[in-house]
C-alpha cells in the first residue's frame, strides 16, 4: 500500500441550481479541483451519486461524466451507497492509488434533486430504506430518525432543546461558508417552532434538498510535491462498515453500530484516537443523526451526544468542533456529494483556507457520511503533511 | 409500476406473519432468510409470530410520502412482539398524545393504500392499543 495525499479540492455554491444540468454541475466542481491541484491528466475518475436514475432519470454517470469532463476514455464509474455515495467514492479512488493501479484519481459526488417535486424526492430517498418491511408501511427518512430521537429522548433524557441547539450551531458554522446553501443563523425557537414533519423532528431539523457537487484529486504522498504547488494533505484512514438494513433489526435503535464499526478502524488504522482529532465533519442529516454520530464516533460518551452543542463543546472554538463547514443542515445535502464535500472541508481546513469558521490550529480532520439510517458509513482521516 | 408478483411474493409475511426460525440456533428472522444472519445456519422452520408485543419508539408522520398523502398524518412505531421480533408498522385506532414507549400493542390486518391508478390495494399489519 501507497500512502495516498489530496491534492485538490473543488466546489461550486450549492443550492436550487435551475439553470444548470446535472452533468454540468459535476463537471464544473471537477474542474476546479483539477485546476486547484494543477494536474494536466487524471488516470481514472470515481462518481459518488445516489439516484441519478429517480431524481433525472440518468444511470450510466462514469461514462456520462467523463465524457463531458473531456476524460473519456479514461476508466470511469459511479458508486452507490446511499447518502455515503461520495464518503464510498473517495475511498475507492484512494484504494485505487494506494493500490499502485493508478497515479492520478478524481473523487468527485453529485446529486441533482431538484428536477422532481417534493414527494419525488421523498420516494427517490426513501429506497435507501427496507423497501418491502419500511417503506411499505409508509415510513419516511424523517420518519426512521424521528423514531430514533424518540429513543435516545426516552433512554437519555436527550431533549427537544438539544436537538435545536445542533442546527443553531451548523447554522452559525455555515454562515461563515459562502458556498453553503442556507448560509445564515437559525434561532433556538425558529427550530422547534417550524413545521413537524415527523414528531419531534421539525423541518429545520432536516438536512434540505439540495442541488449540488465535490471533487478531490488523489495521487501517491512521494508524487505529490512533484505533481502539485498545493500543500498535500495525506489520507491517514479510510475505513467502511454496514449494518442491518431495516433500523427494526437493530437490537439499540439509537446506536449507530456501523458508524462505530467504522470509526474503531479508521482510529487503528491511522495509530489515532478520538482526543487526537482536530474537528469533525459528521453526517448531520437530521439534528439527532449529529448527536448518534459524535456519540458513536467516540467523542462523547452513550447517552451524552445531546449535551455537545448545547455546552459550545462541539462549536468552532470547542472541545472537540463539529461540523464547521455548517454541515449538512446548513450547507446543504446533495446526497451523493455530500461525502466528498466532506473531505473537501477537511482539505480546506488543514490548508488554513476557512476564514471565519476556520478552526485554529487544526492538524488532523475526520470525516463520517453514512447512508440510510447508517445502513453503512465510511469514516476518513485526513492529517497535515 | 412494479409487477403483482412483487406483492403475492410477500404475503405469507405481510397477512399471516411467517417466519422463519433457524434450526441451528433458534433465532427467527422475519422476514425469512436465506442464511441466519447469526449462526450461519441455512434450515429454518416456518413459525408464525405472536399478535402481542410493546412499543419501543414512535412517531407521526405528518409529511408522508405521495403514496400516502391522503393518509397523513398517520403514527408509526417499532414494536417487539412476544419472542423478540422487531418490526415497523402503522398505528392505528390511536390518539397522537397517547403514544408512549413501552405502550402494548396489538397487530391486525388492516388495508394499508391503494397504489395508483387501477393499482393494487395494498393490505398488511398494523399495531392497534391492547386495551
Ligand atoms: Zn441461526
Amino acid at each position: 500500500m501507497r500512502d495516498v495525499a489530496v491534492i485538490g479540492v473543488g466546489m461550486q455554491k450549492w443550492g436550487e441550481l435551475w439553470e444548470k444540468s446535472l452533468r454540468d454541475i459535476f463537471t464544473e466542481s471537477a474542474l476546479l479541483a483539477i485546476d486547484d491541484a494543477g494536474v494536466d491528466h487524471i488516470d481514472a475518475m470515481y462518481v459518488g451519486c445516489m439516484t441519478s436514475g429517480l431524481f433525472v432519470g440518468q444511470e450510466h454517470l462514469g461514462s456520462v461524466m467523463a465524457d463531458y469532463l473531456g476524460v473519456a476514455p479514461i476508466p470511469s464509474v459511479r458508486v452507490e451507497s446511499a447518502c455515503a455515495s461520495g464518503g464510498v467514492a473517495f475511498r475507492q479512488a484512494f484504494i485505487d492509488v494506494a493500490s499502485g493501479v493508478h497515479d492520478i484519481v478524481l473523487a468527485g459526488g453529485v446529486e441533482k434533486m431538484n428536477d422532481i417535486d417534493g414527494g419525488g424526492a421523498t420516494h427517490a430517498l426513501s429506497t435507501a430504506a427496507d423497501a418491502e418491511y419500511e417503506v411499505y408501511h409508509g415510513v419516511t427518512f424523517p420518519g426512521l430518525y424521528a423514531m430514533m430521537a424518540v429513543d435516545h429522548m426516552h433512554k437519555y433524557g436527550t431533549t427537544r432543546d438539544q436537538l435545536s441547539h445542533v442546527a443553531v450551531k451548523n447554522h452559525r458554522n455555515g454562515s461563515r461558508n459562502p458556498l453553503a446553501q442556507y448560509p445564515y443563523e437559525l434561532t433556538l425557537e425558529q427550530v422547534a417552532g417550524s413545521l413537524l414533519v415527523a414528531d419531534p423532528i421539525t423541518i429545520l431539523d432536516c438536512s434540505p434538498i439540495t442541488d449540488g457537487a465535490a471533487a478531490a484529486i488523489l495521487c501517491p504522498l512521494d508524487m505529490a510535491k512533484r505533481l502539485s504547488k498545493r500543500p498535500p494533505v495525506k489520507v491517514l484512514a479510510s475505513a467502511h462498515a454496514t449494518d442491518t438494513i431495516a433500523l427494526h433489526s437493530r437490537p439499540d435503535i439509537s446506536w449507530l453500530s456501523a458508524v462505530e464499526k467504522a470509526g474503531e478502524k479508521a482510529y487503528k488504522a491511522a495509530g489515532l484516537g478520538p482526543k487526537d482529532i482536530s474537528f469533525v465533519e459528521v453526517h448531520d442529516c437530521f439534528t439527532i443523526a449529529e448527536i448518534c454520530a459524535i456519540e458513536a464516533l467516540g467523542f462523547f460518551e452513550r447517552g451524552k451526544g445531546g449535551r455537545g452543542a448545547e455546552s459550545g463543546e462541539t462549536a468552532v472554538g470547542g472541545r472537540i468542533p463539529v461540523n464547521p463547514s455548517g454541515g449538512l443542515k446548513s450547507k446543504g445535502h446533495p446526497v451523493g456529494a455530500t461525502g466528498v464535500a466532506q473531505v473537501l472541508e477537511v482539505v480546506k481546513q488543514l490548508r488554513g483556507e476557512c476564514g471565519g469558521r476556520q478552526v485554529k490550529g487544526a492538524t488532523i480532520g475526520m470525516t463520517q457520511n453514512m447512508g440510510g439510517v447508517a445502513g453503512s458509513c465510511a469514516v476518513h482521516i485526513l492529517g497535515s503533511v | 409500476m412494479s409487477t403483482s408478483a412483487r406483492y403475492w411474493r410477500e404475503i405469507p409475511q405481510r397477512y399471516r406473519l411467517e417466519a422463519a426460525k433457524c434450526r441451528k440456533c433458534g433465532k427467527v428472522h422475519f422476514p425469512p432468510r436465506v442464511i441466519c444472519n447469526t449462526c450461519r445456519g441455512r434450515e429454518f422452520e416456518k413459525v408464525v409470530l405472536p399478535d402481542a408485543g410493546r412499543l419501543l419508539t414512535h412517531t407521526v408522520i405528518r409529511i408522508g410520502p405521495s403514496a400516502f398523502s391522503n393518509e397523513t398524518p398517520y403514527a408509526m412505531g417499532i414494536a417487539e412482539l412476544d419472542g423478540g421480533v422487531r418490526l415497523t408498522a402503522q398505528i392505528a385506532d390511536v390518539e397522537f398524545d397517547e403514544l408512549t414507549v413501552g405502550m402494548p400493542v396489538r397487530i391486525e390486518f388492516r388495508k394499508l393504500r391503494e397504489e395508483g391508478e387501477a393499482g393494487i390495494l395494498c393490505y398488511g399489519y398494523k399495531f392497534v392499543p391492547a386495551r
